[in-house]
């Protein structure tokens, strides 16, 4: 199969890159071992994922089928915890904050330096990596404290946006630095401001449109990670998607209802991601 | 905020003249600040509370307490864990980057599983061990693993699903950076293809490989949603015992056990993550 493949795909899909000058012999070798490889990969990651799909359309008695565990998403509630569809909703509503307000700060921030603190750069950059170094658990710690006391407020979940910003600055800053440093920041300003525009203008209306995939690229992973977050909400004991999860399966283990949840959330994150891909064809984003 | 405070000159030219400006960096102190209060500030406290007694007086013999076989061994199970993920991840990621890379750069295998490891790789939190526990668990679909509850075994296996795609992702361009011309002279020079990966793609690849490997020793240092949602009545690795201590009274009496544990994790990234850097910056000399 493999070999068939190759020849069909050599003469159509010649890459730009290294393997064309390649002697045919080795060409075909390494085509093998490519699907070979993708196979054995496929399988590893698709295998769990079906299991899971499997187990959320398990029907009552075993080794039946049924959507019980599909509808339940919007009706679920387990004895003693939030019903599931509400920290759903707060989940969401806290990728949303998160999104806007790193935007908020992170945007402006980034063009204001570029253009006109140049010093600053080197400083801006090793502070947003450094939650990279420091793991989200030990900001719990730290954080533990200031938050109990604020609880005796009572505020909702939503109050866990102030941390997930900052989780949020290292994949948001690589995003926003590459589509920042596509377009000429200098040329762009200079222009409107010889025109009259005020520095607002500047940043709003002439250089934040222009980074768009940038902004799109942040704006995608913050709203990934947000969705995926367990640790910090668990241990401050605020309920969103994950905790609710979790508590569902110390209750009722294998509950159906935890494998449609989740199959769904890891759904939604890869349509999101799809979109990524898409939107930012033609332009190669570099991660890492 | 950072926008308001840099639209005084615009909105308000006629102070222009009058006054002299407020210095450039000031529009960037909305940034710094949130940055210094959600992220150093309780770093700082994990710090200094870690040297202090629970009463408040400073301790600095709390350190010897890394000595306590007790606390060796959360450090001991996390050093275990990261290694067998990291070496596993990392090996089996750089292939897969390599089959991906030898392809058609805008091919759809390429689109595909680029934007699945971005979904994979940040796939840890709860889900991630459901999704195994039906695959191979106890009521596994697949098999039933006997060794699923194994320490470092089982617990090493579901890491490597997410520690895979981030080796791709990080990996991926140290690979697009290695030149046609590279090759081909070699080939030219007669030869073979493991002479090519022994003395020219090996000892090239071989610091970004480094490198990945340690950002994903990292990676497994600090994830924790995943291994609670896996077993959370035994703590084998360090964030677990951080949470066990961070909601109960047990455990080290004379010492704030969250705090000293969560200063030993950052000292044991920081180390890794500076290694990262260094062999970063070496791998970048080459890789453009």
């Amino acid at each position: 199969m493999a070999a068939i493949t190759s020849v069909g795909e050599t003469p159509i899909a010649a890459p730009a890159g290294r393997p064309r000058g390649m002697q045919a012999g080795r060409r075909r070798r390494l085509n093998t071992f490519r699907y070979v490889v993708f196979t054995l990969f496929g399988a590893f990651f698709l295998i769990p994922l079906l299991a899971m799909l499997r187990f959320s359309l398990e029907g009552a008695k075993l080794g039946t089928w049924s959507l019980s565990a599909w509808r339940q998403i919007a009706s679920y509630q387990g004895s003693g915890i939030p019903p599931l569809l509400s920290s759903i909703e707060i989940t969401l509503e806290l990728a949303v904050i998160t999104c806007a307000v790193m935007l908020v700060l992170l945007v402006p921030t980034m063009i204001w330096v570029q253009l006109r603190v140049r010093w600053l750069t080197r400083t801006i950059e090793v502070l947003c990596l450094l939650p990279l170094t420091i793991p989200a658990i030990v900001l719990v710690v730290g954080l533990g404290e200031i938050y109990n006391r604020i609880q005796r407020f009572s505020l909702s979940a939503l109050m866990l946006f102030w941390i997930y910003v900052i989780l949020a600055l290292p994949y948001a800053y690589r995003a926003l630095a590459a589509g920042l440093g596509g377009i000429d920041v200098k040329t762009l300003s200079e222009a409107a401001r010889s025109l009259g525009a005020s520095w607002f203008t500047v940043i709003v209306r002439v250089i934040a449109p222009n980074m768009r995939q940038g902004i799109l690229n942040a704006v995608l992973l913050t709203f990934s990670l947000v969705l995926g977050e367990f640790t910090i909400a668990y241990l401050l004991l605020y309920t969103n998607l994950q905790v609710e999860l979790y508590s569902i399966s110390r209750n009722t283990p294998n509950a159906g209802v935890l494998f449609s949840t989740s199959f769904a959330a890891l759904l939604f994150a890869f349509a999101l991601l799809m979109i990524l891909s898409y939107a930012g064809r033609g332009r190669r984003r570099s991660r890492g | 905020m950072t926008v308001a405070a840099t639209t005084k000159t615009g909105v308000r030219p006629s102070w222009a003249g009058r006054r002299p400006h407020a210095p450039t960096w000031v529009g960037t102190v909305p940034f710094l600040a949130y940055v210094a209060i959600f992220l150093l500030w309780p770093t700082g406290i994990v710090v200094i509370d870690a040297l202090k007694n629970p009463d408040g007086a400073w301790a600095f013999s709390n350190v010897s307490e890394f000595g306590n076989p007790l606390i060796r061994g959360y450090f001991i199970g996390s050093f275990k864990l990261c290694l067998l993920s990291a070496a596993a991840g990392s090996v089996l990621g750089a292939i897969l980057a390599y089959a991906v890379a030898s392809g058609d750069p805008d091919g759809l295998i390429r689109r595909l599983y680029l934007s699945v490891s971005g979904v994979l790789a940040q796939f840890g939190g709860v889900t991630l061990a459901f999704a195994f526990l039906v695959t191979i668990g106890p009521v596994g679909l697949l098999f039933h693993a006997s060794w699923y509850f194994d320490f470092p075994w089982g617990i090493g296996l579901i890491y490597t699903y997410f520690q895979i795609p981030l080796m791709v992702l990080v990996f991926m361009p140290a690979i697009d950076g290695l030149k046609v011309q590279w090759r081909e002279a070699s080939e030219n020079l007669g030869s073979s293809a493991w002479q090519y990966w022994r003395y020219v793609g090996g000892p090239l690849l071989a610091p970004a490989f480094l490198g990945g490997a340690l950002l994903l020793f990292a990676n497994a240092l600090s994830a924790f949603a995943t291994i609670q949602a896996w077993e959370n009545q035994i703590a084998y690795i360090v964030p677990q015992q951080i949470s066990t201590a961070m909601s109960s009274e047990v455990g080290l009496s004379s010492v704030n056990e969250a705090s000293l544990l969560a200063l030993g994790l950052v000292i044991m990234v920081a180390v890794v993550m500076t290694i990262y850097a260094l062999l970063q910056r070496r791998a970048a000399r080459w890789l453009r």
